[in-house]
Protein backbone atom coordinates (compact mmCIF):
# COMPACT_ATOMS: atom_id res chain seq x y z
CA UNK A 1 0.00 0.00 0.00
CA UNK A 2 1.35 3.75 -1.09
CA UNK A 3 1.66 6.01 1.40
CA UNK A 4 -0.99 7.79 -0.23
CA UNK A 5 -3.22 5.16 -0.11
CA UNK A 6 -2.37 4.99 3.91
CA UNK A 7 -3.04 8.51 4.06
CA UNK A 8 -6.49 7.86 2.53
CA UNK A 9 -7.71 5.31 4.19
CA UNK A 10 -7.04 7.75 7.68
CA UNK A 11 -9.09 10.29 6.42
CA UNK A 12 -11.43 8.22 5.15
CA UNK A 13 -11.68 6.73 8.73
CA UNK A 14 -12.33 9.91 10.19
CA UNK A 15 -15.88 9.57 8.73
CA UNK A 16 -15.21 13.05 6.93
CA UNK A 17 -15.24 11.87 3.37
CA UNK A 18 -17.68 9.78 1.91
CA UNK A 19 -16.54 9.46 -1.47
CA UNK A 20 -12.94 9.81 -2.25
CA UNK A 21 -12.41 9.45 -6.04
CA UNK A 22 -7.39 9.03 -6.19
CA UNK A 23 -6.52 9.27 -9.36
CA UNK A 24 -8.87 7.49 -11.83
CA UNK A 25 -8.44 6.70 -15.52
CA UNK A 26 -11.37 5.31 -17.60
CA UNK A 27 -11.42 4.40 -21.21
CA UNK A 28 -14.75 4.04 -24.07
CA UNK A 29 -12.73 1.35 -25.90
CA UNK A 30 -9.73 2.78 -26.78
CA UNK A 31 -10.07 6.14 -25.88
CA UNK A 32 -8.06 7.20 -23.08
CA UNK A 33 -10.66 9.56 -21.56
CA UNK A 34 -10.28 10.40 -17.86
CA UNK A 35 -6.89 11.06 -16.78
CA UNK A 36 -6.51 10.79 -13.03
CA UNK A 37 -9.69 12.32 -11.95
CA UNK A 38 -9.26 13.07 -8.03
CA UNK A 39 -11.92 14.67 -5.62
CA UNK A 40 -13.95 13.83 -2.66
CA UNK A 41 -17.14 14.50 -1.31
CA UNK A 42 -18.03 14.80 2.35
CA UNK A 43 -21.55 13.32 3.60
CA UNK A 44 -24.42 15.34 2.91
CA UNK A 45 -22.87 17.81 0.42
CA UNK A 46 -23.79 18.78 -3.17
CA UNK A 47 -21.41 19.85 -5.28
CA UNK A 48 -21.21 19.86 -8.47
CA UNK A 49 -18.94 18.49 -11.69
CA UNK A 50 -18.46 22.03 -14.34
CA UNK A 51 -16.55 21.58 -17.43
CA UNK A 52 -16.88 21.80 -21.15
CA UNK A 53 -18.34 19.43 -23.35
CA UNK A 54 -16.20 16.17 -23.50
CA UNK A 55 -14.06 17.52 -20.30
CA UNK A 56 -15.09 13.72 -18.63
CA UNK A 57 -17.84 14.56 -16.53
CA UNK A 58 -20.53 11.76 -17.30
CA UNK A 59 -17.72 9.41 -17.61
CA UNK A 60 -16.27 10.35 -13.64
CA UNK A 61 -20.19 9.73 -12.74
CA UNK A 62 -20.21 6.18 -15.12
CA UNK A 63 -16.66 5.22 -13.67
CA UNK A 64 -18.34 6.24 -9.73
CA UNK A 65 -21.06 3.86 -10.80
CA UNK A 66 -18.83 1.00 -11.89
CA UNK A 67 -20.99 1.51 -15.23
CA UNK A 68 -17.25 2.41 -17.22
CA UNK A 69 -16.04 -1.00 -18.08
CA UNK A 70 -12.94 -0.03 -18.32
CA UNK A 71 -11.35 2.36 -15.46
CA UNK A 72 -8.29 2.68 -12.76
CA UNK A 73 -7.38 4.28 -9.88
CA UNK A 74 -8.96 4.53 -6.61
CA UNK A 75 -12.76 5.11 -5.74
CA UNK A 76 -13.72 4.52 -2.04
CA UNK A 77 -17.08 4.85 -1.01
CA UNK A 78 -18.10 4.67 2.68
CA UNK A 79 -14.92 3.41 3.88
CA UNK A 80 -15.06 1.08 0.71
CA UNK A 81 -13.10 0.42 -2.35
CA UNK A 82 -15.27 0.07 -5.55
CA UNK A 83 -13.13 0.20 -8.27
CA UNK A 84 -13.07 -2.87 -8.96
CA UNK A 85 -16.76 -3.63 -7.95
CA UNK A 86 -19.37 -4.54 -10.90
CA UNK A 87 -22.60 -1.68 -10.70
CA UNK A 88 -24.54 -3.76 -8.88
CA UNK A 89 -22.72 -4.23 -5.97
CA UNK A 90 -21.67 -0.21 -6.32
CA UNK A 91 -25.31 0.40 -6.25
CA UNK A 92 -26.21 -2.13 -3.24
CA UNK A 93 -23.26 -0.40 -1.18
CA UNK A 94 -25.86 3.21 -1.75
CA UNK A 95 -25.07 4.72 -4.67
CA UNK A 96 -27.37 5.64 -7.33
CA UNK A 97 -27.41 7.35 -10.64
CA UNK A 98 -29.86 9.01 -12.62
CA UNK A 99 -28.73 9.34 -16.24
CA UNK A 100 -28.01 12.21 -18.31
CA UNK A 101 -30.89 10.64 -21.23
CA UNK A 102 -33.02 9.76 -17.90
CA UNK A 103 -33.35 6.13 -18.61
CA UNK A 104 -36.90 5.74 -18.44
CA UNK A 105 -38.24 2.65 -19.40
CA UNK A 106 -40.56 2.49 -22.27
CA UNK A 107 -41.91 -1.17 -21.91
CA UNK A 108 -42.90 -0.41 -18.26
CA UNK A 109 -45.72 1.94 -16.80
CA UNK A 110 -44.90 5.40 -14.59
CA UNK A 111 -45.22 2.94 -11.64
CA UNK A 112 -43.02 0.13 -12.14
CA UNK A 113 -40.38 2.57 -13.37
CA UNK A 114 -40.50 4.21 -9.74
CA UNK A 115 -40.90 0.57 -7.96
CA UNK A 116 -37.88 -0.47 -10.52
CA UNK A 117 -35.26 -0.29 -8.49
CA UNK A 118 -34.81 -2.55 -5.23
CA UNK A 119 -34.37 -1.46 -1.99
CA UNK A 120 -30.45 -1.41 -0.65
CA UNK A 121 -30.56 -0.51 2.56
CA UNK A 122 -32.88 1.38 4.91
CA UNK A 123 -33.51 5.45 4.88
CA UNK A 124 -35.16 5.91 1.65
CA UNK A 125 -37.80 8.08 0.80
CA UNK A 126 -41.30 5.94 0.68
CA UNK A 127 -43.31 6.76 -2.11
CA UNK A 128 -45.90 9.24 -0.59
CA UNK A 129 -43.10 11.28 0.12
CA UNK A 130 -41.59 10.88 -3.29
CA UNK A 131 -45.24 11.68 -4.54
CA UNK A 132 -44.98 14.99 -2.20
CA UNK A 133 -42.35 15.92 -3.92
CA UNK A 134 -43.09 15.17 -7.19
CA UNK A 135 -47.21 15.39 -7.21
CA UNK A 136 -46.99 15.24 -11.13
CA UNK A 137 -45.88 11.26 -10.79
CA UNK A 138 -49.17 10.58 -8.66
CA UNK A 139 -51.46 11.45 -11.60
CA UNK A 140 -49.52 9.39 -14.41
CA UNK A 141 -48.74 5.87 -12.90
CA UNK A 142 -50.70 3.99 -15.35
CA UNK A 143 -49.45 5.78 -18.32
CA UNK A 144 -46.52 4.18 -20.32
CA UNK A 145 -42.68 5.99 -18.54
CA UNK A 146 -41.98 7.42 -22.01
CA UNK A 147 -45.33 8.86 -22.43
CA UNK A 148 -44.61 11.68 -19.67
CA UNK A 149 -43.28 14.61 -20.74
CA UNK A 150 -39.45 15.49 -20.66
CA UNK A 151 -39.91 17.61 -17.14
CA UNK A 152 -41.95 14.41 -15.67
CA UNK A 153 -39.57 11.98 -16.60
CA UNK A 154 -36.87 13.63 -15.37
CA UNK A 155 -38.61 13.97 -11.79
CA UNK A 156 -39.40 9.94 -12.37
CA UNK A 157 -35.84 9.49 -12.80
CA UNK A 158 -34.65 10.87 -9.47
CA UNK A 159 -37.94 9.83 -7.89
CA UNK A 160 -37.17 6.29 -8.08
CA UNK A 161 -33.62 6.43 -6.96
CA UNK A 162 -34.79 8.03 -4.04
CA UNK A 163 -36.74 5.15 -2.63
CA UNK A 164 -33.49 3.03 -2.74
CA UNK A 165 -32.30 3.86 0.29
CA UNK A 166 -28.63 5.26 -1.40
CA UNK A 167 -26.89 7.70 0.27
CA UNK A 168 -25.27 9.21 -2.90
CA UNK A 169 -26.83 10.22 -5.71
CA UNK A 170 -25.22 10.75 -9.14
CA UNK A 171 -27.64 13.19 -11.20
CA UNK A 172 -26.38 13.63 -14.82
CA UNK A 173 -27.68 16.81 -16.07
CA UNK A 174 -30.89 16.89 -14.74
CA UNK A 175 -31.62 20.34 -15.83
CA UNK A 176 -31.26 19.88 -19.52
CA UNK A 177 -33.72 20.64 -22.17
CA UNK A 178 -36.17 21.72 -19.48
CA UNK A 179 -38.04 24.67 -18.94
CA UNK A 180 -36.96 27.40 -16.57
CA UNK A 181 -40.40 26.30 -13.94
CA UNK A 182 -39.04 22.76 -13.79
CA UNK A 183 -35.58 23.59 -13.43
CA UNK A 184 -36.42 25.56 -10.28
CA UNK A 185 -38.71 23.07 -8.81
CA UNK A 186 -35.43 20.36 -9.05
CA UNK A 187 -33.69 23.02 -7.37
CA UNK A 188 -35.79 23.30 -4.49
CA UNK A 189 -36.04 19.25 -4.87
CA UNK A 190 -32.43 18.88 -4.74
CA UNK A 191 -32.15 21.62 -1.55
CA UNK A 192 -34.93 19.11 -0.07
CA UNK A 193 -32.93 16.00 -0.79
CA UNK A 194 -29.50 17.65 1.19
CA UNK A 195 -31.96 18.79 3.84
CA UNK A 196 -32.84 15.44 4.44
CA UNK A 197 -29.78 13.89 4.32
CA UNK A 198 -28.25 12.89 0.84
CA UNK A 199 -25.40 13.41 -0.89
CA UNK A 200 -25.78 14.37 -3.74
CA UNK A 201 -23.06 14.70 -7.32
CA UNK A 202 -24.36 16.90 -9.98
CA UNK A 203 -22.79 17.48 -13.39
CA UNK A 204 -24.33 20.34 -15.05
CA UNK A 205 -23.65 22.86 -18.22
CA UNK A 206 -25.89 24.99 -16.38
CA UNK A 207 -23.47 26.93 -14.24
CA UNK A 208 -26.49 29.61 -12.78
CA UNK A 209 -28.37 26.45 -11.54
CA UNK A 210 -25.33 24.94 -10.24
CA UNK A 211 -24.87 27.78 -8.03
CA UNK A 212 -27.89 27.86 -6.73
CA UNK A 213 -27.66 24.27 -5.29
CA UNK A 214 -24.50 23.62 -4.60
CA UNK A 215 -21.92 23.87 -1.77
CA UNK A 216 -18.57 23.04 -4.37
CA UNK A 217 -17.80 23.41 -7.86
CA UNK A 218 -15.22 21.19 -9.40
CA UNK A 219 -13.93 22.42 -12.47
CA UNK A 220 -13.22 19.23 -15.12
CA UNK A 221 -10.71 19.69 -18.02
CA UNK A 222 -9.55 17.08 -20.19
CA UNK A 223 -10.06 13.93 -18.07
CA UNK A 224 -8.57 15.95 -14.61
CA UNK A 225 -10.44 18.01 -11.58
CA UNK A 226 -8.30 20.77 -12.08
CA UNK A 227 -9.85 23.28 -9.50
CA UNK A 228 -12.43 23.39 -6.99
CA UNK A 229 -14.04 27.14 -6.10
CA UNK A 230 -16.29 27.16 -2.99
CA UNK A 231 -20.37 28.32 -3.77
CA UNK A 232 -19.12 30.53 -1.32
CA UNK A 233 -16.04 32.13 -3.24
CA UNK A 234 -17.93 32.13 -6.88
CA UNK A 235 -18.88 35.75 -6.93
CA UNK A 236 -14.49 36.33 -6.68
CA UNK A 237 -14.11 33.46 -9.03
CA UNK A 238 -16.24 34.26 -11.47
CA UNK A 239 -13.66 35.28 -14.18
CA UNK A 240 -11.33 31.87 -13.20
CA UNK A 241 -14.70 29.99 -13.86
CA UNK A 242 -15.57 31.34 -17.25
CA UNK A 243 -12.33 31.08 -18.55
CA UNK A 244 -12.68 27.23 -17.61
CA UNK A 245 -15.97 27.05 -19.27
CA UNK A 246 -15.27 28.93 -22.25
CA UNK A 247 -18.79 31.15 -21.54
CA UNK B 1 -75.23 -31.71 -41.15
CA UNK B 2 -74.21 -28.72 -42.72
CA UNK B 3 -71.45 -27.81 -45.62
CA UNK B 4 -69.20 -25.24 -46.33
CA UNK B 5 -68.52 -24.25 -49.65
CA UNK B 6 -68.32 -27.76 -50.38
CA UNK B 7 -66.30 -28.99 -47.21
CA UNK B 8 -67.51 -31.49 -45.08
CA UNK B 9 -67.67 -30.01 -41.37
CA UNK B 10 -65.47 -33.09 -39.81
CA UNK B 11 -62.50 -32.47 -42.32
CA UNK B 12 -62.81 -28.42 -41.84
CA UNK B 13 -62.92 -28.98 -37.85
CA UNK B 14 -60.65 -31.81 -37.92
CA UNK B 15 -58.24 -29.35 -40.12
CA UNK B 16 -58.89 -26.44 -37.50
CA UNK B 17 -57.96 -28.95 -34.54
CA UNK B 18 -54.72 -30.02 -36.68
CA UNK B 19 -53.98 -26.16 -36.72
CA UNK B 20 -54.42 -25.53 -33.18
CA UNK B 21 -52.61 -28.15 -32.37
CA UNK B 22 -49.35 -27.00 -34.74
CA UNK B 23 -50.53 -23.75 -33.46
CA UNK B 24 -49.83 -24.65 -29.75
CA UNK B 25 -46.23 -25.79 -30.39
CA UNK B 26 -45.93 -22.79 -32.98
CA UNK B 27 -46.90 -20.44 -30.18
CA UNK B 28 -44.89 -22.00 -27.30
CA UNK B 29 -41.84 -22.63 -29.18
CA UNK B 30 -42.00 -18.79 -30.49
CA UNK B 31 -42.60 -17.25 -27.48
CA UNK B 32 -39.08 -19.01 -26.03
CA UNK B 33 -37.56 -17.35 -29.11
CA UNK B 34 -39.18 -14.00 -28.43
CA UNK B 35 -38.14 -14.04 -24.28
CA UNK B 36 -34.34 -15.27 -25.22
CA UNK B 37 -34.65 -12.78 -27.87
CA UNK B 38 -35.49 -9.88 -26.08
CA UNK B 39 -33.19 -10.14 -23.27
CA UNK B 40 -30.11 -11.99 -24.70
CA UNK B 41 -30.07 -10.31 -28.27
CA UNK B 42 -29.34 -13.77 -29.56
CA UNK B 43 -31.22 -15.68 -32.42
CA UNK B 44 -31.47 -19.59 -30.57
CA UNK B 45 -30.73 -21.60 -33.36
CA UNK B 46 -30.52 -24.57 -30.73
CA UNK B 47 -33.82 -23.94 -29.59
CA UNK B 48 -35.36 -26.75 -32.07
CA UNK B 49 -33.13 -29.28 -30.65
CA UNK B 50 -34.19 -27.94 -27.27
CA UNK B 51 -37.87 -29.10 -27.62
CA UNK B 52 -36.45 -32.30 -29.76
CA UNK B 53 -34.45 -33.18 -25.71
CA UNK B 54 -37.62 -31.84 -24.26
CA UNK B 55 -39.15 -35.24 -26.04
CA UNK B 56 -36.01 -37.69 -25.69
CA UNK B 57 -35.73 -37.06 -21.87
CA UNK B 58 -39.72 -37.93 -21.41
CA UNK B 59 -39.03 -40.78 -23.73
CA UNK B 60 -35.62 -41.82 -21.71
CA UNK B 61 -37.58 -40.84 -17.99
CA UNK B 62 -40.30 -43.29 -19.09
CA UNK B 63 -38.04 -46.52 -20.93
CA UNK B 64 -34.67 -45.72 -18.34
CA UNK B 65 -36.98 -44.64 -14.76
CA UNK B 66 -40.33 -45.38 -15.76
CA UNK B 67 -41.17 -41.66 -14.59
CA UNK B 68 -44.69 -40.97 -16.20
CA UNK B 69 -46.07 -37.99 -18.64
CA UNK B 70 -47.07 -35.91 -15.71
CA UNK B 71 -44.29 -36.14 -14.15
CA UNK B 72 -42.32 -35.72 -17.37
CA UNK B 73 -43.75 -32.98 -18.03
CA UNK B 74 -42.07 -31.00 -15.27
CA UNK B 75 -39.02 -32.69 -14.80
CA UNK B 76 -38.14 -32.67 -18.44
CA UNK B 77 -38.41 -28.62 -18.90
CA UNK B 78 -36.20 -28.27 -15.98
CA UNK B 79 -33.61 -30.67 -16.65
CA UNK B 80 -33.28 -29.72 -20.18
CA UNK B 81 -33.68 -25.72 -18.68
CA UNK B 82 -30.68 -27.05 -17.01
CA UNK B 83 -28.65 -27.85 -19.82
CA UNK B 84 -29.41 -24.19 -21.09
CA UNK B 85 -28.23 -22.47 -18.05
CA UNK B 86 -24.58 -24.30 -18.68
CA UNK B 87 -24.83 -23.82 -22.20
CA UNK B 88 -25.66 -19.54 -21.48
CA UNK B 89 -23.16 -19.83 -18.70
CA UNK B 90 -20.04 -21.61 -20.68
CA UNK B 91 -20.78 -20.40 -23.90
CA UNK B 92 -23.26 -18.14 -24.90
CA UNK B 93 -22.48 -15.20 -22.43
CA UNK B 94 -18.60 -15.04 -23.82
CA UNK B 95 -20.35 -13.48 -27.04
CA UNK B 96 -22.30 -11.08 -25.76
CA UNK B 97 -19.92 -8.37 -26.76
CA UNK B 98 -19.83 -9.62 -30.41
CA UNK B 99 -21.91 -9.16 -33.11
CA UNK B 100 -25.43 -10.93 -33.00
CA UNK B 101 -24.16 -13.36 -35.77
CA UNK B 102 -21.88 -15.12 -33.30
CA UNK B 103 -24.32 -16.35 -31.02
CA UNK B 104 -26.46 -17.28 -33.95
CA UNK B 105 -23.51 -19.40 -35.56
CA UNK B 106 -23.18 -20.79 -31.96
CA UNK B 107 -26.22 -22.12 -31.05
CA UNK B 108 -26.72 -23.23 -34.90
CA UNK B 109 -23.44 -25.07 -34.27
CA UNK B 110 -24.35 -26.44 -30.99
CA UNK B 111 -28.23 -27.97 -32.69
CA UNK B 112 -26.35 -29.90 -35.17
CA UNK B 113 -24.03 -31.61 -32.73
CA UNK B 114 -27.18 -32.37 -30.41
CA UNK B 115 -29.11 -33.17 -33.18
CA UNK B 116 -26.01 -35.83 -33.76
CA UNK B 117 -25.72 -37.02 -31.08
CA UNK B 118 -29.07 -38.36 -30.76
CA UNK B 119 -29.39 -39.54 -34.12
CA UNK B 120 -25.95 -41.59 -33.86
CA UNK B 121 -27.54 -43.40 -30.15
CA UNK B 122 -31.42 -43.56 -31.41
CA UNK B 123 -31.32 -43.39 -34.83
CA UNK B 124 -34.12 -41.50 -37.07
CA UNK B 125 -36.75 -44.12 -37.42
CA UNK B 126 -38.11 -42.35 -34.06
CA UNK B 127 -39.46 -43.38 -30.98
CA UNK B 128 -42.87 -44.38 -29.70
CA UNK B 129 -43.93 -42.59 -26.81
CA UNK B 130 -47.91 -43.78 -25.65
CA UNK B 131 -50.64 -41.10 -24.72
CA UNK B 132 -51.05 -41.22 -20.99
CA UNK B 133 -53.96 -43.68 -20.36
CA UNK B 134 -55.85 -40.80 -18.60
CA UNK B 135 -55.98 -38.63 -21.85
CA UNK B 136 -56.60 -41.52 -24.27
CA UNK B 137 -59.80 -41.69 -26.09
CA UNK B 138 -62.22 -38.89 -27.12
CA UNK B 139 -65.30 -36.47 -27.16
CA UNK B 140 -67.51 -36.45 -30.09
CA UNK B 141 -68.11 -32.98 -29.77
CA UNK B 142 -71.37 -33.36 -32.66
CA UNK B 143 -69.17 -31.44 -35.28
CA UNK B 144 -66.14 -33.36 -35.00
CA UNK B 145 -64.05 -36.03 -33.05
CA UNK B 146 -62.10 -34.55 -30.58
CA UNK B 147 -58.90 -36.89 -28.98
CA UNK B 148 -58.72 -36.45 -25.75
CA UNK B 149 -54.89 -35.38 -25.88
CA UNK B 150 -54.93 -32.77 -28.53
CA UNK B 151 -57.58 -30.92 -26.74
CA UNK B 152 -55.07 -31.08 -24.07
CA UNK B 153 -52.08 -30.19 -25.60
CA UNK B 154 -54.45 -26.40 -27.14
CA UNK B 155 -55.53 -26.31 -23.56
CA UNK B 156 -52.41 -26.43 -22.02
CA UNK B 157 -50.25 -24.53 -24.22
CA UNK B 158 -52.32 -21.81 -24.38
CA UNK B 159 -52.36 -21.76 -20.24
CA UNK B 160 -48.55 -21.66 -20.01
CA UNK B 161 -48.46 -19.46 -22.96
CA UNK B 162 -50.85 -16.96 -20.81
CA UNK B 163 -48.89 -17.62 -18.02
CA UNK B 164 -45.90 -16.37 -19.40
CA UNK B 165 -47.59 -13.64 -20.66
CA UNK B 166 -48.63 -12.44 -17.21
CA UNK B 167 -45.32 -13.03 -15.40
CA UNK B 168 -43.29 -10.74 -18.03
CA UNK B 169 -46.25 -8.50 -18.42
CA UNK B 170 -47.57 -8.15 -14.75
CA UNK B 171 -45.34 -8.78 -12.20
CA UNK B 172 -42.33 -7.05 -10.41
CA UNK B 173 -39.61 -10.33 -12.11
CA UNK B 174 -41.12 -9.13 -15.82
CA UNK B 175 -40.47 -5.63 -15.18
CA UNK B 176 -36.81 -6.44 -13.97
CA UNK B 177 -37.00 -8.32 -17.48
CA UNK B 178 -38.60 -6.38 -19.98
CA UNK B 179 -36.43 -2.93 -18.51
CA UNK B 180 -32.98 -5.09 -18.72
CA UNK B 181 -34.14 -6.07 -22.29
CA UNK B 182 -34.17 -1.98 -22.84
CA UNK B 183 -31.14 -0.90 -21.11
CA UNK B 184 -28.89 -4.05 -19.05
CA UNK B 185 -26.39 -1.33 -17.92
CA UNK B 186 -28.94 0.64 -16.46
CA UNK B 187 -31.03 -2.15 -14.04
CA UNK B 188 -27.60 -3.26 -13.29
CA UNK B 189 -26.60 0.09 -11.92
CA UNK B 190 -29.96 -0.41 -9.85
CA UNK B 191 -28.14 -2.91 -8.21
CA UNK B 192 -29.82 -6.27 -9.63
CA UNK B 193 -27.96 -9.04 -11.12
CA UNK B 194 -28.39 -8.99 -14.78
CA UNK B 195 -26.12 -11.42 -15.83
CA UNK B 196 -28.10 -13.75 -13.56
CA UNK B 197 -31.81 -12.75 -14.99
CA UNK B 198 -29.76 -13.40 -18.67
CA UNK B 199 -29.32 -16.70 -17.59
CA UNK B 200 -32.35 -17.83 -15.86
CA UNK B 201 -34.75 -16.32 -19.15
CA UNK B 202 -32.17 -18.51 -21.51
CA UNK B 203 -32.95 -21.35 -18.53
CA UNK B 204 -36.43 -20.52 -18.93
CA UNK B 205 -37.31 -20.29 -22.83
CA UNK B 206 -35.33 -23.45 -22.99
CA UNK B 207 -37.45 -25.24 -20.95
CA UNK B 208 -40.24 -23.82 -22.71
CA UNK B 209 -39.62 -25.24 -25.46
CA UNK B 210 -38.38 -28.43 -24.00
CA UNK B 211 -42.41 -28.67 -22.46
CA UNK B 212 -43.38 -28.12 -26.19
CA UNK B 213 -41.33 -31.11 -26.49
CA UNK B 214 -42.43 -33.35 -24.31
CA UNK B 215 -46.39 -32.39 -25.47
CA UNK B 216 -44.95 -33.46 -28.77
CA UNK B 217 -43.96 -36.81 -27.77
CA UNK B 218 -47.28 -38.54 -27.94
CA UNK B 219 -48.88 -37.15 -31.22
CA UNK B 220 -45.25 -36.86 -33.44
CA UNK B 221 -42.58 -40.01 -32.67
CA UNK B 222 -39.85 -38.75 -30.37
CA UNK B 223 -37.43 -38.29 -33.36
CA UNK B 224 -33.61 -36.66 -33.46
CA UNK B 225 -34.76 -34.52 -36.39
CA UNK B 226 -38.46 -33.22 -35.13
CA UNK B 227 -36.99 -29.93 -34.17
CA UNK B 228 -34.80 -29.31 -36.81
CA UNK B 229 -38.30 -29.66 -39.19
CA UNK B 230 -40.39 -27.35 -37.02
CA UNK B 231 -37.86 -24.67 -35.93
CA UNK B 232 -37.97 -23.02 -39.52
CA UNK B 233 -41.72 -22.46 -39.33
CA UNK B 234 -41.32 -21.36 -35.89
CA UNK B 235 -38.49 -18.60 -36.88
CA UNK B 236 -41.08 -17.61 -39.58
CA UNK B 237 -43.79 -17.13 -37.20
CA UNK B 238 -41.28 -14.71 -34.58
CA UNK B 239 -40.34 -12.64 -38.12
CA UNK B 240 -44.38 -12.17 -38.24
CA UNK B 241 -45.20 -11.45 -34.90
CA UNK B 242 -42.14 -9.28 -34.37
CA UNK B 243 -38.72 -10.36 -32.57
CA UNK B 244 -39.17 -9.84 -28.82
CA UNK B 245 -42.82 -8.89 -28.51
CA UNK B 246 -44.56 -12.05 -26.13
CA UNK B 247 -47.99 -11.80 -26.68
CA UNK B 248 -47.31 -11.04 -30.59
CA UNK B 249 -45.61 -14.29 -30.34
CA UNK B 250 -48.25 -16.57 -28.54
CA UNK B 251 -51.39 -14.50 -30.93
CA UNK B 252 -49.17 -15.10 -34.11
CA UNK B 253 -48.07 -18.88 -32.98
CA UNK B 254 -52.02 -20.20 -32.85
CA UNK B 255 -53.28 -17.85 -35.39
CA UNK B 256 -51.06 -19.02 -38.40
CA UNK B 257 -51.48 -22.39 -37.11
CA UNK B 258 -55.16 -21.54 -37.44
CA UNK B 259 -54.63 -20.49 -41.38
CA UNK B 260 -52.59 -23.19 -42.07
CA UNK B 261 -55.38 -25.51 -41.36
CA UNK B 262 -57.54 -23.49 -43.22
CA UNK B 263 -55.11 -23.71 -46.35
CA UNK B 264 -55.36 -27.11 -45.74
CA UNK B 265 -59.01 -27.48 -46.26
CA UNK B 266 -59.34 -24.95 -49.17
CA UNK B 267 -56.01 -25.57 -50.89
CA UNK B 268 -53.83 -28.40 -49.71
CA UNK B 269 -51.13 -27.52 -51.95
CA UNK B 270 -50.52 -24.05 -50.54
CA UNK B 271 -50.52 -25.28 -47.12
CA UNK B 272 -46.90 -26.25 -46.44
CA UNK B 273 -45.74 -22.98 -47.63
CA UNK B 274 -48.75 -20.14 -46.60
CA UNK B 275 -46.87 -19.20 -43.29
CA UNK B 276 -43.75 -17.97 -45.46
CA UNK B 277 -45.95 -16.34 -48.31
CA UNK B 278 -47.10 -14.52 -45.26
CA UNK B 279 -43.62 -13.63 -43.88
CA UNK B 280 -43.10 -12.38 -46.96
CA UNK B 281 -45.43 -10.04 -46.88
CA UNK B 282 -45.44 -9.05 -43.52
CA UNK B 283 -41.96 -8.18 -44.33
CA UNK B 284 -42.63 -5.94 -46.97
CA UNK B 285 -45.48 -4.47 -45.30
CA UNK B 286 -44.31 -3.89 -41.98
CA UNK B 287 -40.76 -4.88 -41.38
CA UNK B 288 -40.68 -5.13 -37.23
CA UNK B 289 -43.51 -7.61 -37.45
CA UNK B 290 -47.09 -7.41 -36.86
CA UNK B 291 -46.27 -6.85 -32.67
CA UNK B 292 -42.86 -5.36 -33.15
CA UNK B 293 -41.74 -2.18 -32.21
CA UNK B 294 -39.60 -0.31 -35.40
CA UNK B 295 -36.31 -0.13 -34.22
Amino acid sequence: MTEAQLMERAHSAQGSSLLTVRDVHGWYGESHVLHGVSFDVHAGEVVTLLGRNGAGKTTTLKAIMGILAKRRGSIVFDGRETIGLPARTIARAGIAFCPEERGIFASLSVEENLMLPPKVRDGGLSVEQIFELFPNLKERLSSQGTKLSGGEQQMLAIGRILRTGAKLLLLDEPTEGLAPVIVQQIGHTIAKLKRAGFTIVLVEQNFRFAASVADRHYVVEQGRVIDTIRNDDLESNLDKLHAYLGV
Amino acid sequence: MFELLGIPPQALFGQLLLGLINGSFYALLSLGLAVIFGLLNIINFTHGAQYMMGAFVAWMLLNYLGINYWAALVLAPVIVGITGVIIERLLISRLYHLDHLYGLLLTFGLALVIQGLFRNEYGISGLPYQIPPQLSGGMNLGFMFLPNYRGWVVAVSLVVCLATWFVIEKTRLGAYLRAATENPTLVGAFGINVPRLITLTYGFGVALAAFAGVLAAPIYSVNPNMGADLIIVVFAVVVIGGMGSILGSIITGFGLGLIEGLTRVFYPEGSAVVIFVIMAIVLLVKPAGLFGRAA
